[in-house]
């Protein structure tokens, strides 16, 4: 494997795994625009693991999960109080928040960053991925993932059918803390190097779009915006300006005519029935 | 010594504060009358600067003319920030009432918002590179010294200018017919169509508005900080936004406290902790306050809860 296409692949899984963390959220109804902030979670207990205890880096991994998981789950109840644009807000806050801190904190390498010394090669990163992915397509599959969709759906008609709204909600958004704090650790340990200012507002906002973009239906949703959003610019080869310029372009027509993302129910239905017409009536 | 200097800390952080003010109405607005976090309101900020700048360095693009006076190439900002609001209309709001029978359909403005947040800000950095440029203005250094405390002037005249726009949008909001329609679709889009408000000819004042007060807080910028780049908008949108958070989604005078307690809090924090203290003390005072009074200070209860 070519350097450049082994990079492009690493990318390419952070990014999937990343926009899965945001997925299990968006699936339940909640905009989590603070992606970064739990990455940066992530990335930061990974390096200090492996750089002071010497930690192996499948252990490091797994400890920068569930500290991820761990810091949402303790911030999923007060923001959980909040609804619709304040919670946006909140999550938007809470990343603000957490590079704030690293900032200022030297110990952490404050502005200038922190060289990790542990090193993975791409397969470890895609591995991870595939995991993750059908990770998010059996959580979907589940009771769990019903209730996700319905309280997605209708928050007040899911409470009535007997959904634990709460209980969703509040897990949904601790599995992405937990998915977002691994991508991060796999972002430390294949670049080797961290700074808090990698982690900022943009990040966020462009998993959120990959996310959105890609559709919430359904859990094809994150794998195919990621990859789109990852690829394209890769397959075009243009500057970094004018890839900006056309994601925010394709962005504004997707908007207009595929508002549910590029992966919807309907269209994967429509796409099953072509397949298997014939042996299914439906 | 020190009450004196903080006192000083003060007085520059309600000089910041004025900055944060219209931008954090534009928000607002955009929430209060139309239920929609306008992303693109930093990008629009960020224009006008940088068209003001780019016309005054180089005039019009193509060599169609020399370069304008810095007054009119600002003016043409801001005309160009209004215009950049009403296209963003034209492809976000309009597909707000369109119905594709699921909850995500009102992420649709927000999410196409933020399309178009990256396309202004990539075409400046296209045209332009990510620099920060030195905005040469008339006004260089006119400060006022009373009692030992250093007072700008055009930073003065500024934070009255924005209490003035917001005081006559306020009596607008309430006493004109326009704003009286404003209201109706805020309380209820389907309902002022039945008392027959034509929504479509409306809606489109909310923009020019949010374009006008973006463009004037930007050349009020340029003015008295004599510098423009293509990151302007992100440092003040940000903190716009917790501004109207703070002060109340909704409220026009709630961002008018908002921007002056966060411009305030921002260099307060500054001058004890440092210089990147900031970020933590205005979106920790910002997530204390929505985890404890989750309207802001004088937000309305209904505004900002409905589902994307």
């Amino acid at each position: 494997m070519s350097g450049y296409l082994s990079g492009v692949l690493a990318i390419l899984g952070i990014n999937i795994i990343f926009a899965y963390s945001i997925y299990i959220t968006a699936a339940t109804g909640q905009l989590n625009l603070g992606g970064a902030g739990f990455q940066a979670i992530g990335a930061y207990a990974c390096a200090l693991l492996s750089n002071e205890l010497g930690l192996p880096i499948y252990l490091t991994l797994v400890f920068s999960a569930i500290l991820g998981g761990a810091i949402s789950f303790l911030i999923a109840f007060p923001v959980l109080r909040t609804k619709g644009v304040y919670m946006v807000l909140a999550t938007f806050a809470i990343a603000e928040i957490v590079a704030g801190i690293i900032l200022n904190t030297d110990y952490l390498g404050g502005p200038t960053g922190m060289i990790v010394n542990a090193y993975i090669e791409t397969e470890v990163v895609l591995v991870v991925a595939v995991i993750i992915v059908i990770l998010g397509f059996y959580i979907m599959s589940t009771r769990i993932g019903l209730a996700m969709r319905a309280v997605h759906d209708d928050e007040a008609v899911a409470d009535l059918m007997g959904v634990d709204k709460r209980a969703i909600q509040v897990g949904a958004f601790t599995i992405g803390g937990a998915i977002a704090g691994l991508s991060g650790g796999l972002y430390a340990l294949y670049f080797g190097f961290i700074e808090a200012q990698y982690f900022n507002a943009n990040i966020s906002i462009f998993v959120l779009l990959y996310v959105l973009i890609g559709g919430t239906q359904t859990a094809w949703g994150p794998l195919v915006g990621a990859s789109f959003f990852t690829l394209i610019p890769e397959a075009l080869r243009i500057g970094d300006d004018w890839r900006f310029f056309i994601f925010g372009v394709i962005i504004v027509i997707m908007m207009i005519f595929r508002p549910e993302g590029i992966v919807t129910r309907d269209a994967l239905e429509r796409v099953w029935r072509q397949l298997f017409s014939g042996k299914r009536n439906v | 010594m020190l009450f004196e200097q903080v006192l000083q800390q003060i007085i520059n952080g309600l000089m910041l504060g004025s900055i944060y003010i219209s931008v954090a109405v534009a928000f607002t607005l955009a929430i209060g009358i139309l239920n929609f976090l306008n992303f693109t309101i930093p990008a629009l900020y960020m224009l006008a600067g940088m068209v003001g700048w780019s016309l005054s360095q180089y005039g019009v693009p193509f060599g169609l003319s020399g370069p304008i006076n810095w007054a009119f190439a600002l003016f043409i900002g801001i005309i160009c920030a209004i215009l950049a609001s009403l296209l963003v209309e034209r492809f976000t709001y309009r597909y707000f009432k369109m119905k594709h029978g699921d909850a995500t359909e009102h992420a649709i403005p927000l999410v196409s918002s933020l399309g178009f947040l990256l396309i202004f800000e990539y075409i400046i950095l296209i045209a332009h590179g990510s620099d920060t440029r030195g905005f040469s203005t008339a006004f260089s250094n006119l400060d006022w010294r009373i009692g030992g405390f250093i007072i700008s002037i055009p930073q003065l005249l500024s934070l009255v200018f924005s209490i003035l726009i917001v005081a006559g949008l306020s009596v607008l909001l309430k006493r004109s017919k326009v704003g009286r329609a404003l209201r109706a679709i805020a309380e209820n889009p389907d309902a002022a169509t039945i008392m027959g408000i034509d929504v479509d000819r409306i809606v489109p004042i909310v923009f020019i508005l949010i374009g006008f007060l973006c463009g004037i807080s930007a050349a009020i910028f340029a003015i008295n900080y004599h510098e423009v780049s293509p990151y302007m908008g992100d440092h003040v949108g940000t903190k716009a936004i917790a501004a109207m958070v703070i002060g109340g989604l909704g409220s026009v005078w709630g961002a008018i406290a908002g921007g002056l307690i966060v411009g305030l809090s921002e260099t307060l924090s500054i001058y004890f902790f440092g210089a990147s203290s900031a970020q933590i003390t205005v979106w920790g005072l910002l997530l204390v306050l929505l985890v404890f009074r989750p309207t802001g200070l004088f937000g309305h209860n209904a505004i900002g809860k409905g589902k994307f």
